[in-house]
């Protein structure tokens, strides 16, 4: 085996990463995805080696817990065979190397850019004439939604194909909100300033990136966060992820029109973003996350005051999702709407909680546990169909699930906060960090140089494996239908556009 | 003109109601009951803007869209007092007229070009055109039923006093409350509070109209409540005294605001496909109610 195989977190000398011709990378890559569904590619992406282009492919074993690294060593203008040919999940990763460097890969379904930034290796090639895929029929329409939309949320481009009110093809195309966030993480030499580009990667995963970016950074310094900061984070990330998970579902309710589960699942969602507002001081709580500390140490007042809000949060959060559930007419909305299959899920690579509302288990949690997660053995939830309905459903379970670990977690806080110095990073070191946002697997990817900063840093979104998801459930759905399908994956635009 | 008069009253707040029920459904205080109105007003203070892709028959259209409700509402009666026309199958010319002006409405969406508007223009017709037979073969059962064919004499020789006109009634009341919410393109078959142009149905159609046009077709919707409210209301106070008529009349108005508010708080809207399916049912339901008076009759 030529991998170098290393758990979550786990810190590796870079120069211990194999380095293969693109060949043997190519037939490693194939002969371990081949037939098991618990190696999935968590980043595939290039880093410039003096002309040349280092190819790092970073694949997790769910079964074994590890993370197989392994690279090779291309030049720009190659064209080199496509892994997407017979792994689609590749498709989008051999895309965004191709943007970056120009590098060509022979077999790719279609091979265009993933962004039109500024630092793109062909600049001819411009988001106004992006090649979408056409028809030319006399009975289809076609529907192009956005960029500019119609709600207050965020740039992207929708281009429906459509036979009167069914959808035949959607493509999404975005990269509107690429702002090079990983190019920024060098620029930016202070750790606040890195800190805080984490947060703001997507703003509704603010806890999750910047704990990604945490466990690198202390991961490079070598640092082991004490016991009480594990916890400390933990609950913070389950408190993210119950609060967007509630707000969801008011979103759900909003986009089938139902007035009750709007208001009261907003109404739910608020005194949780609060919580953080009065422990952080940002109801997003942006500044919790901080490498090496914390700046608001959690205290006993602060688990008396969450006692309080789960105890008015949980049976009205039950009553009304039982409710919602047992709705006939929700249920003939959400029902059969947007199937995305397992075995599609697991094809195209989906990860997080969409892929496990298509009964494939993607739970960095318990796959490859980092901080407390790592003593907790958690079991993920799992729903069978992979509709509407699966991906409304396990958000509710999975709120449920989190109250539970939440309470755990609050209730063996010891409230001791000796702060330990964090040190300098290591030079000429590599960190995968693996963490799972409320929507799923956030992965960040550092290298340092020879002095310990930053030479290289990698960021992927969820949303990147999950956006051709939702283009795949709504074919053969109602052009009206779209809406609801997409709030069920809530998927971010700026943090697959970084 | 009493008629006329009492439906451009009860327009001034219907959807108020409907607001303001659907508000404090949800746990919230709502604005007052003529806001809707008020926004109405600003609108119809404001100039139009007109893309530049559209015509003449874009700029006409509002216009004419609401003229037709006008007309419309000038054959509604009031229990035994005509309205301000009144003649021999004057449901027919009601129905039509009506056509009349949800036909330019929907050319008028179809002149800006927009494939939105293309598709709600598409909808909006397939829904309406369903909706008709139910409305006729209402219209029809309470023809057999009285032995006359105009509004007037339809609603003043009606009686609610047996076993068989409560039944009747209460289908009526439950067609006419559902073709109205069919026609306003409200829940369960639209949602005019979405802001997901692919779901909507009427308001996707009415994307491009701004100001004056824009506050037309919003009084319209409210008018076309109001005259289906006031069709419902004649159903029951066909002989009453005009004092108690009246109060009757804001009562039953009222009555059914509350119902398209509470409609639109518990329920999630039908899946579009769905649609077609349920304004079928109402037609069979109206078959239904046809079968039943031509057993009593023979």
């Amino acid at each position: 085996m030529s991998f170098i195989s290393v758990k979550n977190n786990q810190r590796i000398k870079f120069a211990e990463i194999p380095v293969l011709s693109y060949n043997e990378l190519y037939n490693l890559i194939i002969s371990e995805l081949k037939d098991d569904a618990n190696v999935h590619c968590v980043n595939y992406y290039g880093v410039p080696k003096g002309d040349k282009i280092q190819l790092i492919c970073c694949l997790a074993n769910d079964a074994k817990h590890i993370i197989n690294i392994v690279s090779a060593i291309v030049s720009k203008n190659d064209t080199l065979q496509s892994v997407s040919a017979t792994h689609l999940s590749f498709q989008l990763f051999e895309r965004e190397i191709h943007e970056n460097f120009g590098i060509g890969f022979d077999g790719h379904p279609w091979l265009k850019p993933v962004r039109y930034p500024h630092s793109a290796a062909d600049k001819s090639q411009k988001i106004q004439n992006y090649p979408f895929y056409s028809i030319d029929s006399e009975e289809l329409h076609e529907v192009g939604v956005g960029p500019i939309h119609a709600g207050i949320i965020e740039p992207g481009h929708f281009r429906f194909i459509c036979n009167g009110e069914q959808i035949l093809h959607l493509e999404i195309q975005l990269g509107y909100q690429h702002r090079g966030v990983e190019n920024l993480f060098l620029l930016k030499k202070k750790l606040l300033q890195r800190a805080t580009l984490a947060e703001n990667i997507a703003g509704d995963t603010a806890i999750g990136h910047s704990l990604a970016f945490a466990d690198a950074w202390e991961s490079l310094c070598g640092f082991q966060p004490s016991k009480q900061l594990q916890l400390e984070r933990a609950l913070a990330l389950e408190q993210e992820r119950i609060a967007i998970h509630t707000g969801d579902l008011s979103g759900i309710c909003t986009d089938i029109a139902y007035q009750l589960g709007n208001s009261v699942f907003g109404r739910l969602r608020t005194p949780l973003i609060n919580y953080f507002q009065r422990w952080t001081g940002n109801r997003f709580a942006k500044g919790l996350i901080r490498p090496g500390k914390t700046n608001f140490p959690f205290t006993a007042d602060l688990r008396d005051q969450w006692f309080d809000v789960i105890q008015a949060y949980k049976p009205d959060f039950i009553e009304m999702a039982e409710q919602m559930f047992d709705l006939p007419s929700v249920l003939s909305r959400i029902e059969r709407t947007g199937i995305v299959e397992p075995q599609t899920a697991l094809q195209i690579g989906m990860v997080g909680m969409a892929a496990r509302a298509s009964n494939l288990n993607r739970d960095v949690r318990a796959s490859h546990p980092f901080g407390y997660y790592q003593i907790l053995d958690y079991q993920p939830v799992m729903e069978p169909v992979g509709d509407v309905y699966c991906r409304a459903r396990i958000r509710y379970d999975e709120v449920l699930r989190s109250v539970d670990i939440m309470s755990n977690i609050v209730n063996i806080m010891q409230f001791d906060n000796q702060q330990v110095k964090l040190g300098n990073p290591s030079p000429d070191s590599f960190v995968v960090s693996l963490v799972e946002g409320w929507r799923g697997e956030i992965c960040h990817c550092a290298i340092t140089d020879s002095n310990g900063d930053l030479k290289h840093y990698k960021v992927k979104d969820p949303s990147f494996h999950n956006w051709l998801g939702l283009a795949l459930a709504v074919r053969n759905n109602e052009i009206s239908d779209f809406p609801i399908c997409n709030k069920s994956f809530d998927l971010s635009y700026s943090g697959h556009d970084l | 003109m009493l008629s006329f008069a009492l439906i451009f009253a009860v327009s001034l707040f219907f959807s108020g109601i409907v607001v303001k029920v659907k508000s404090i459904a949800s746990g919230r205080k709502g604005p007052g009951v003529f806001q809707p109105i008020c926004d109405i007003w600003r609108l119809l203070r404001k100039g139009a803007v007109y893309s530049r892709t559209s015509s003449i028959v874009f700029q006409i259209a509002p216009s004419i869209y609401f003229a037709s409700i006008l007309a419309a509402m000038a054959a509604v009666p009031f229990g035994s007092q005509g309205g301000i026309v009144s003649f021999s199958c004057d449901f027919v010319f009601f129905a039509y007229v009506l056509a009349l002006g949800k036909f330019f409405c929907i050319i008028g969406a179809l002149d800006t070009g927009s494939s939105f508007e293309g598709m709600g223009a598409s909808r909006e017709a397939l829904f309406s055109m369903l909706a008709e037979p139910a409305f006729f073969i209402l219209m029809g059962t309470l023809g057999l039923l009285t032995g006359h064919t105009s509004f007037l004499q339809i609603f003043s020789s009606l009686h609610i006093d047996t076993n068989l006109s409560y039944i009747l009634v209460t289908i009526a009341c439950f067609l006419l409350i559902m073709i109205c919410m069919i026609e306003n393109s409200r829940m369960p078959v639209d949602d005019p509070k979405t802001h997901l142009e692919l779901t909507m149905i009427h308001e996707v159609m009415i994307l491009d109209n701004s100001g004056f046009d824009l506050g037309l077709i919003l009084h319209a919707t409210n008018l076309k409540f109001a005259m289906y409210g006031a069709l419902i209301a004649d159903l029951f106070i066909g002989n009453l005294p005009a004092n108690i008529a009246i109060a009757a009349f804001f009562g039953i108005q009222i009555a059914v605001a509350i119902i398209a508010g509470i409609i639109e708080s518990f329920m999630a809207r039908f899946r579009m496909s769905h649609n077609s399916q349920f304004i079928l049912v109402l037609s069979s339901l109206a078959l239904l109610m046809l079968l039943g008076v031509m057993l009593i009759n023979n």
